[in-house]
């Protein structure tokens, strides 16, 4: 932690990167990977390690692996948490750290920061009954608990907004994306 | 008035259950809110041709006999054929009478029309299955600076207004309508969702051949894996022209219509576009290419490869590597949307609960199991794959009108001694 942080969020250093990143764009490009392997009936893990960042290669201090797999009423055996609900987790993880980078940037002290997802989906879609039901989520609710300092519900509100806008996760969902899917031998 | 059956629309499918109707010597009457083929005379667009050939355009007694068997019928000369067809038949037909309802009146049915009410014991609901515009909810978001145009209203490119079109979805109707607006110098946009891709020809046969020959017209609603699907599944991608030109995503592309996204949303003015677009496409040309090895094992096994042009397969769709996943609306760029996104039929005036929960019918091969004596014919993938060709009616109508003269015999009532 460098001097002046109350959060444990180096917002010195994100500054900093945005300077570097905007004199030469591309070190701002990233790619991230993940790599994932198949056990058996729905269940399936993934791998992600390395990824490319300013300009180089670069990896995670380790290896990180998550599961997923589909509960028992699909015949599955449950034996992690879904894909979609990973997507929760991917939304709550990064709109989490925007509160708290926000929050640092704004001298914010933050006690505690809980967040709740609710995501509805009708399986109509995935499992072809209703060709009018899209496949993904119909609806997306997140909803914050944040207690801190000194601050009015309108500065919290203006932090979890402010985390929605500087959010990757929240654009992915939010907005289309090109997705290719190839096959090779 | 009292009959004993009541068929409601005077198409190619009405007909022709009058047809077989008259030669069991069911006593029945035709109604029709307009003319015989009402629907081709008023509700299609002017350079629309049958997406079927002359030779395949048959109904139970009655074939082509015109001097051009390979070519596709305009709309006048459908209804002229439809007219002849209705001429042979000479069915009891009661024009320019609309049914305003159909009711459960015990075990008979009341049939409700501006010209009466007629009481019968079966009814068949031969009235089209492309009675309304299926206009996804979305619209309703389009800046109002943008025409929206459905393919009912939709006649011909000069009553666009000049500037760029979005052809919303890629089916017959949608590829046939973008093809035409964008040559009248309106460059258009085509939003891909799922589609079908064909050849007209292939080796040296019109592709609806080798849907008959090789026995894929006849696949049965009972035989396919998931028959929801099939009903659903977008008109392929056809044209009838006297070339008998292909024409898919790459004809258009070469032409220079620019290939998107399926249309995911309307947001402040701008659509959201879905980054599926490969994936559509690639699943088509797959699709194409198991549909064409079907053709070239059929015609192996049948000993006949020397009879026909060589196997060929085409070149895959071609995509931008990273299609646009947004387009402003509001620009003035886009000028019209054309919504080729589907039809549906009309039910506002059934009023027997034989409708699901999405206002479609429940029906088994067309038999409506929940009211017995009704019949619906003329839907996509109602009894075959055929079903909804014109010359798919022929089948249909033979097995739904077998099943009606059965029901009407079991209902005979008992003399009494």
């Amino acid at each position: 932690m460098s001097k002046g942080e109350i959060n444990g969020v180096d917002t010195d250093h994100l500054l900093f990167a945005r300077g570097v990143v905007g004199d030469t764009p591309a070190a701002g490009d990233y790619t991230w990977r993940a790599s994932n392997e198949w056990t058996r009936g729905t269940h399936s893990k993934t791998t992600i390690g390395g990824y490319f960042g300013l300009g180089e290669e670069r990896s995670h201090k380790g290896t990180y692996e998550f599961e997923a797999d589909h509960p028992l009423e699909f015949n599955a055996e449950d034996n992690a948490a879904t894909p979609v609900e990973i997507v929760l987790a991917g939304l709550a993880s990064c709109l989490t750290a925007g509160v708290a980078a926000v929050a640092e940037n704004r001298e914010i002290k933050l006690r505690s920061v809980k967040a709740t997802l609710e995501a509805d989906m009708n399986i109509g879609g995935i499992l072809g009954s209703d060709p009018d039901v899209r496949n993904g989520f119909s609806d997306v609710r997140v909803n914050y608990e944040i207690d801190a300092d000194d601050t009015s519900e309108a500065d919290v509100e203006a932090l979890v907004a402010q985390s929605q806008k500087i959010s990757a996760v929240f654009d992915i969902l939010t907005n289309p994306t090109n997705v290719t899917v190839g096959v090779s031998s | 008035m009292r009959t004993t059956t009541v068929v409601i629309g005077a198409g190619h499918a009405g007909l022709a259950v009058s047809y077989l109707l008259s030669q069991r010597s069911i006593d029945h009457v035709v109604l029709e809110r307009g003319e015989v083929a009402n629907t081709w005379r008023t509700e299609r667009w002017d350079s629309l041709r049958l997406l079927t050939p002359n030779w395949q355009t048959r109904l139970p007694g009655f074939a082509y006999d015109g001097d051009d068997p390979d070519g596709f019928m305009t709309m006048p000369e459908i209804v002229e054929h439809i007219d002849r067809y209705a001429r042979l038949v000479d069915p009891p037909l009661h024009t320019l009478t609309t049914v305003t309802s159909v009711r459960k009146d015990g075990e008979d049915y009341e049939v409700v029309t501006d010209r009466g009410v007629w009481s019968c014991r079966s009814v068949v609901l031969a009235t089209g299955g492309f009675n309304l515009p299926k206009v996804p909810p979305i619209a309703a978001a389009l800046p109002t600076s943008v025409d929206s145009v459905t393919p009912i209203d939709y006649r011909r490119p000069s009553d666009l207004r000049e500037g760029g079109v979005l052809v919303v979805g890629v089916s017959a109707t949608g590829v046939q309508l973008a093809d035409e607006i964008h040559r009248s110098g309106r460059p258009v946009t085509v939003s891909v969702g799922e589609h079908v891709r064909m050849p007209r020809v292939y080796r040296g046969k019109d592709i609806r051949y080798w849907f008959e020959a090789t026995g894929l017209a006849d696949e049965r609603y009972d035989e396919v894996d998931d028959i929801l699907r099939a009903r659903t599944v977008p008109s392929p991608q056809l044209v009838g022209t006297p070339e008998r030109l292909m024409l898919d995503l790459n004809a258009l592309t070469d032409q220079g219509v620019r290939l998107v996204g399926r249309l995911a949303g309307i947001r402040d003015g701008k659509a959201q576009l879905s980054g599926s677009l490969h994936n559509k496409c690639t699943r088509s040309d797959l699709k194409m290419g198991r549909l064409l090895t079907t053709i070239d094992e059929w015609i192996t096994e049948n000993g006949l490869d020397g009879q026909f042009d060589p196997p060929h397969r085409y070149e895959r769709t071609r995509v931008e590597k990273s299609p646009p996943l947004g387009l402003d609306l509001s620009s003035g760029e886009i000028k019209t949307v054309v919504w080729a996104t589907g039809y549906r039929p009309d039910y506002s005036w059934l009023h027997v609960p034989v409708l699901d929960y999405k206002g479609q019918l429940r029906h088994d091969g067309g038999i409506v199991t929940d009211s017995p004596g009704m019949y619906r014919i003329g839907l996509n993938f109602l009894r075959r794959r055929k079903s909804s060709f014109i010359h798919g009616a022929e089948d249909d109508a033979r097995d739904l009108v077998d099943h009606l003269a059965a029901y009407l015999s079991s209902r005979v009532p008992v003399a009494s001694a």
